[in-house]
This record gives structure tokens, C-alpha cells and sequence, in this order.
């Protein structure tokens, strides 16, 4: 009897309490992600919920090809989410939109996010103007898989360091009049261009990002190599849409070299049979001097400035950069972690296939950052594609790169000369 | 005066529909194509310039623009003629008397209509797969060398060409069945007694009776192909080399891809008005076949 009423009051408490309002409700935080990343970053996020009984996370997955979109149409509706995953190449934009929380002095304070553990290129990508907006989450850059028993067999033991003994390599490995080439690089993507124009000393807009400089001797030293691949029928003029399934042709010996990031480790795994799974391996990408200089990807982590949940969304911020959970994501979906000490773990460091990426994060270059570069990248792959067509020469596609560039950036001088003015009459 | 009030009450619902959702709209585009709005005007309004026409004079200064209204333009004298032949065709096979399974190959060919886009132009792209599609192998046995069907610049407007003729005879078709079908039967016996062949009277008794459909039928298909956008979304993503951008792509490449409102209105209203004035020329044409 005494039990069954002690129950009886415990029954009644536990729904008082669940029905009437009470002051520690636990506040909701609204994460936006993009992409594959949303799975797996449910599974981590039970244990953020567990540390912090306050604070309950809805994420929401938005697919890559309308992330951008969704981001803006939020932004101009004025319904963005507490924090976000966001590209690096994306980033400069949401900061010309004032769109996103200056973290420099939540980072300063925080003995969790230490900048100097971070790769220091792509940390860089997260400033715009000298402002931090956002936290590194993975990282990304693009360097070549290569066919190691293909290579081997055609006289090469290490794979190539340099343009040149990469040129030597490709040379070897194309038989076009069989099908099969050294590399495939679709003409319609414009990382691969890009990476080889990163390596250059030249930088890729000039006058504080107010005109491109596309016509830099180092650009058209990188394109000339890039157009001249195709032209010594070393690579296909194809794109990713007619290349279809480059895993299984990779597989098959039709490309010796395969030009991607990281995720394709993980496809090749799964997508190569076993027994094909030592005859493959990554190398770091080779420059006009050496190896290991690529773009600096990958996606960060950010707060909106309308956000009222700052902190909370910080928290969050500073449990998915801790070291761990960095690896467990790492385990999870085979996106590479932002920091050094990430790194460290068992599986990243005894993965023979991951090293070249570890190579080249220490030296991956920045791309410019403003809102317009991605426009202005896909104008240069466009122009790019026709020079590999032979309808343009190099210096022409140089030209009018440049010159589609320079309208893109137009409203950009506008703005700085604009805004400038504005400073020298205010008081 | 009293029952004209009332119809402008009854009237009103539609209005309001039609102004708040569709007038309102079209004068806000207007009114941003004569602006530079885009991301730093969405920062901050005091970055929007007006600029009057300065957007349209820049496009009609660009290769880009002429470049997808050729594409365009390609698409619609190519397309449309062939689109409403196998329209007309297949209703003529349908509506034959010789035919037999006349509802299953009604259906069967109205069946791509229905499809989506993007589910057929999976399909489509493996057909057209230059080393491992159907098409090339087919081509292979006949001896002809395999064709770039989506990666030749010369081949891939064809190609998409004909994907859109697939995926839209159908529709015409079923407009052009119930055309033939309310032709009388007895002018065509009348016909027969005259001695008329079966080309004759096709020529002089289903054309002329059919005028009217054949009118409408080209005036939609033609304002439907200028609007091209699905087809090479999905299939080429615009490419290869820019071959099949057409002027819709154009534009949601500016707008929605890289949020240059200002210019992809303009871009909408220079379609609008090239649109108008081809259809208004074909009503007009359509009526003085009419009138004598």
C-alpha cells in the first residue's frame, strides 16, 4: 500500500513536471548542415546533449546543390539558424552579407579552439578583412590518386614530385588511340585549374582583389600546362557527366592518375575489389618545383548575427572541434579533421592512404577572399574549356579571363571607392 | 449600371489573385531590371544603383546572351517543326482506321509526357553514353563510328533536341487526335467518291480543317521550346562549351546561382518581348490564312 502510493506521488511530481512550464527548459538550437555531413553529425551530437541538458540541437540537411540558395533565401527572408556548416568559398560571401558573428574573441577566450593547432592556410580562408567568422570543421584540398602497379610497371617506382617528371609519367601511361590516358580531368570542374594557378608565386586577383590577374605569368604558366595535357591527348576533354563512373574506369586502367580530394578515398575503398586495393594509393600534388601545394577546402563552422542562442551555438562549435570527436567524425564519414592533433589518432595515422593529404594540408594556399570568386572561377573554367576546344590560344583565354573578371568585380571597386569616399567626409 | 457593379465584384477575387501573384510580380522584375540588385545590394540597400537600361544595353553587348538566344533560337526552328510533325504523325497512325490498340498506344505514347525530366534524362544519358550507350552500339552494327551525342558541341543540341521531341510529342499528339476526330467523315467520303488519293486528302481536307489546332498547337510549342531550360539542366548542365545554354539558363545562372537579380530580369523581359513579338507574328500570319 505505502509503495503503490509512493508511486502513486512519484507519478504525479514526474507529470507536474513535465507538463508545467519550467525555467531550465531546454533551449533549442537550430544547426543547418549540408550535404553527408548531417547523418553523421547526428551521431555525434547525443553526447553534446548529454554534456549540455540545457541545450537540444535540431539539425536540418540541406542537399549541396541548393545549400546556396537556402542560405541566401534565409538570410533575405530573415530566418536563418543559429549556426551552420559552411564552405570556405562560401564564407566571404555570408561576410559581405554581414550575415555572420565575429568569433575572434570567442576564440581568444576559449581554451578548446586554439588557432595554432588549426592548418594555417585554411584557418586563414576563415578570415574576411581581418575579421574571423568562422571555425574549420573538415578540410579538403585536391592532389592526384594514382595506380601504383601501373606506374611500376611503366618504369616509375615514386609517383611523380614535379611537372615535369609528371609530364614524363602521363606521357608514358597514354595510349589514346586504345582509350586509355594518363588522366581524367573534366573540363567542366574548375578545382584541378585552379589548384595548378594556387601553385603559382602570381596571385589571382590583383590590387586588393579589385581586378583579376589572370594574365600573370604564373597563371598562364598553369594553364598553358593544363591546356597542353589535353592537347598531348594525356587527359580526355570530357566532363564529369561523360566521365560517368571514373571509379570503375580508374579501376579498369583507363586513367592512370585521378585528380580529387578526399572523399574519394572512401569511394575507392568501397567501390575497388580487394584485390585492388593495394594497386592504388594518393601523392601529393606535384608543382612546377614540388610537391605538396594545393587549394585550401574544406567547410567551417559559423554562427548568424541574428542568432539568439550565441553561446549555445558556440558550445556546440567547441565540442565538435575537440580533438575526439574530430576523429570519431573522421571514423564515421572519412571527412579529415581541421586540427593537427585530430591527426594523431590511430586510424589517420596509420592510414598509408592519408599521408599526401597530411602532406599538402601544411601547404595548401588560400583562394581570394571575395564574395565573387566562385563566379569568377567558373567564368575562368568556362574560357578554360574553350582553349582546351583549340578556340582559344592561352594568352586569348588569359585575356578574357581576365576581362570577365574585371565586370564581375566591377560593383566590388565600386563599393571600395564608394565606401571610402564615405570615410573621408565623415567626420 | 447596377449589374455592372456586380460583375466587377464577381470579377474581383480573380483580379486580386491575378494582381497580387502575377502583375505585382512582373512590375517588381521590371522595376529590379533597371537596378544592379544583387548580393551587396541585398547587404545593403545603399549599394543598389539604379542603372535604366544599362543592364539590357550590356547583354545585348554580350557574346554570352546572343550566344544562348542562338542555342535558343536553334532549339525552337529545329525543335518545333519537328516536335508537331511527330505529333501529327503519330495522331494519323492513331486515328487511322487500319489501327489496332488504339488505347494502348495512346497511352503508351502520352506515357513521356508524364514522366519527369529528370528521372528520363538518367535513362536518356546512358542511351547517349559515348562509349557504353545504347544509341552508339546501335550505330556500331550499322558501321557507323561512335557519335559524342552530349559531349560534341555539334551533337549536344541535337541530342537535346531530340530528348524534348520524345518527351513532348505526346501532348500535341492527344490536341491533334481530338482535332482529326471532329473532322466529318463525310468529307472525306465525299472525297473518296471524288476519286482523291489518300495524299490528296490530306493535303485539301484534314490541313485546312485542322488550321485552327495547327495554330494554337505551334503558338503554345513555340512559347513552351523558347522557355528551354529542364532538358539541358539535366543533361549537359549547360555544356559542352556552353552549346546548350539556352536564355532561361541564362538567366537562372544569374539569378539563382550567383544572385545577380538585376541582370536576370533583364534577361526574362528580353526573352518576354522577343516571345511576344514571334507569337503575335505567328497570330498574325494565322489570320490572314484565315481571311480569304
Amino acid at each position: 500500500m505505502m509503495i503503490w502510493r509512493g508511486a502513486l506521488a512519484a507519478l504525479v511530481l514526474g507529470l507536474l513536471a513535465a507538463c508545467g512550464p519550467h525555467a531550465d527548459e531546454p533551449r533549442t538550437l537550430v544547426f543547418w548542415t549540408i550535404g553527408r555531413e548531417g547523418e553523421a553529425v547526428m551521431k555525434l551530437l547525443p553526447d553534446f546533449e548529454r554534456e549540455h541538458p540545457d541545450i537540444r540541437v535540431k539539425t536540418q540537411q540541406l542537399p549541396l546543390s541548393a545549400a546556396h540558395q537556402k542560405l541566401l533565401t534565409a538570410f533575405a527572408g530573415d530566418s536563418t539558424p543559429d549556426l551552420t556548416q559552411l564552405g570556405n568559398t562560401w564564407l566571404p560571401e555570408f561576410a559581405a552579407l554581414s550575415a555572420l558573428e565575429p568569433l575572434e574573441a570567442r576564440v581568444n577566450a576559449s581554451a578548446m579552439v586554439r588557432p595554432d593547432d588549426y592548418f594555417a592556410a585554411i584557418w586563414a580562408t576563415n578570415r574576411v578583412d581581418g575579421q574571423l567568422y568562422g571555425v574549420p570543421w573538415y578540410v579538403d584540398t585536391r592532389l592526384l590518386f594514382y595506380r601504383t602497379d601501373l606506374l611500376k610497371a611503366a618504369g616509375f617506382d615514386a609517383p611523380p614530385r614535379d611537372w615535369a617528371e609528371w609530364r614524363r609519367a602521363l606521357a608514358a601511361l597514354s595510349h589514346p588511340e586504345r582509350g586509355i590516358y594518363g588522366i581524367l580531368l573534366p573540363t567542366n570542374e574548375f578545382e584541378q585549374l585552379m589548384s595548378l594557378a594556387l601553385q603559382q608565386p602570381d596571385p589571382l586577383l590583383r590590387d586588393d582583389n579589385r581586378y583579376g590577374n589572370f594574365q600573370s605569368p604564373g597563371f598562364k604558366r598553369a594553364l598553358a600546362f593544363y591546356v597542353d595535357i589535353f592537347r598531348s591527348r594525356q587527359a580526355p576533354p570530357i566532363t564529369a557527366m561523360e566521365a560517368g563512373n571514373p571509379w570503375d574506369e580508374f579501376g579498369r586502367g583507363v586513367y592512370a592518375f585521378y585528380f580529387s580530394g578526399p572523399w574519394n578515398i572512401g569511394e575507392f575503398r568501397q567501390r575497388l575489389p580487394a584485390s585492388q586495393q593495394d594497386d592504388w594509393s594518393t601523392a601529393p600534388l606535384p608543382g612546377p618545383v614540388g610537391a605538396g601545394v594545393g587549394a585550401a577546402g574544406g567547410s567551417s563552422l559559423v554562427i548568424f548575427r541574428r542568432s539568439a542562442n550565441k553561446d549555445a551555438a558556440w558550445a556546440l562549435i567547441e565540442y565538435l572541434s575537440r580533438p575526439d570527436v574530430q576523429q570519431r567524425f573522421y571514423d564515421l564519414l572519412g571527412d579529415m579533421p581541421a586540427r593537427r592533433s585530430a591527426w594523431d589518432g590511430e586510424r589517420l595515422r596509420n592510414d598509408p592512404k592519408v599521408r599526401a593529404f597530411r602532406e599538402q594540408l601544411e601547404q595548401v594556399k588560400p583562394t581570394p577572399a571575395v564574395p565573387e570568386w566562385e563566379q569568377i572561377v567558373n567564368e575562368m573554367q568556362l574560357v578554360a574549356a574553350e582553349a582546351v576546344a583549340g578556340r582559344l590560344s592561352v594568352d586569348q583565354a588569359a585575356a578574357e579571363i581576365d576581362r570577365r573578371a574585371d565586370r564581375i568585380l566591377e560593383k566590388r571597386r565600386w563599393i571600395l571607392a564608394h565606401d571610402r569616399g564615405a570615410q573621408g567626409t565623415s567626420p | 449600371m447596377n449589374s455592372r457593379r456586380a460583375a466587377w465584384w464577381f470579377l474581383a477575387p480573380a483580379l486580386l489573385v491575378l494582381g497580387v501573384f502575377f502583375v505585382l510580380p512582373v512590375v517588381a522584375a521590371l522595376g529590379l531590371s533597371l537596378t544592379d540588385y544583387d548580393l551587396y545590394a541585398l547587404a545593403d540597400i545603399r549599394h543598389l544603383r539604379f542603372v535604366a537600361l544599362g543592364n539590357y544595353w550590356e547583354l545585348l553587348h554580350q557574346s554570352r546572351f546572343w550566344g544562348a538566344l542562338w542555342h535558343t533560337l536553334y532549339f525552337v526552328l529545329v525543335g518545333v517543326p519537328l516536335s508537331m510533325a511527330a505529333s501529327l504523325g503519330a495522331a494519323l497512325l492513331l486515328n487511322s482506321p487500319l489501327a489496332r490498340g488504339k488505347a494502348f498506344f495512346r497511352t503508351a505514347l502520352f506515357a513521356p509526357v508524364v514522366t519527369t525530366v529528370v528521372a528520363v534524362a538518367v535513362v536518356w544519358r546512358y542511351i547517349l553514353n559515348t562509349k557504353y550507350g545504347l544509341a552508339n552500339y546501335v550505330l556500331g552494327l550499322l558501321g557507323i563510328h561512335p557519335v559524342d551525342w552530349l559531349g560534341d558541341p555539334h551533337w549536344a543540341m541535337p541530342s537535346i533536341i531530340l530528348f524534348a521531341v520524345w518527351k513532348n510529342f505526346g501532348y500535341n499528339m492527344i490536341i491533334f487526335l481530338a482535332g482529326l476526330q471532329a473532322i466529318p467523315a463525310d468529307l472525306y467520303e465525299a472525297a473518296r467518291i471524288d476519286g482523291a488519293s489518300v495524299p490528296q486528302q490530306f493535303r485539301h481536307i484534314t490541313l485546312p480543317m485542322l488550321q485552327p489546332t495547327l495554330l494554337m498547337v505551334a503558338i503554345l510549342t513555340v512559347s513552351g521550346y523558347f522557355q528551354l531550360f529542364a532538358e539541358p539542366y539535366v543533361m549537359t548542365w549547360g555544356g559542352p562549351l556552353q552549346s546548350t545554354t539556352s536564355v532561361l539558363y541564362l538567366m537562372y545562372n544569374e539569378g539563382f546561382q550567383w544572385w545577380n537579380f538585376g541582370t536576370a530580369s533583364a534577361v526574362a523581359f528580353l526573352l518576354f518581348v522577343i516571345m511576344f513579338g514571334v507569337t503575335a507574328l505567328m497570330l498574325r500570319a494565322g489570320r490572314r490564312k484565315e481571311a480569304p
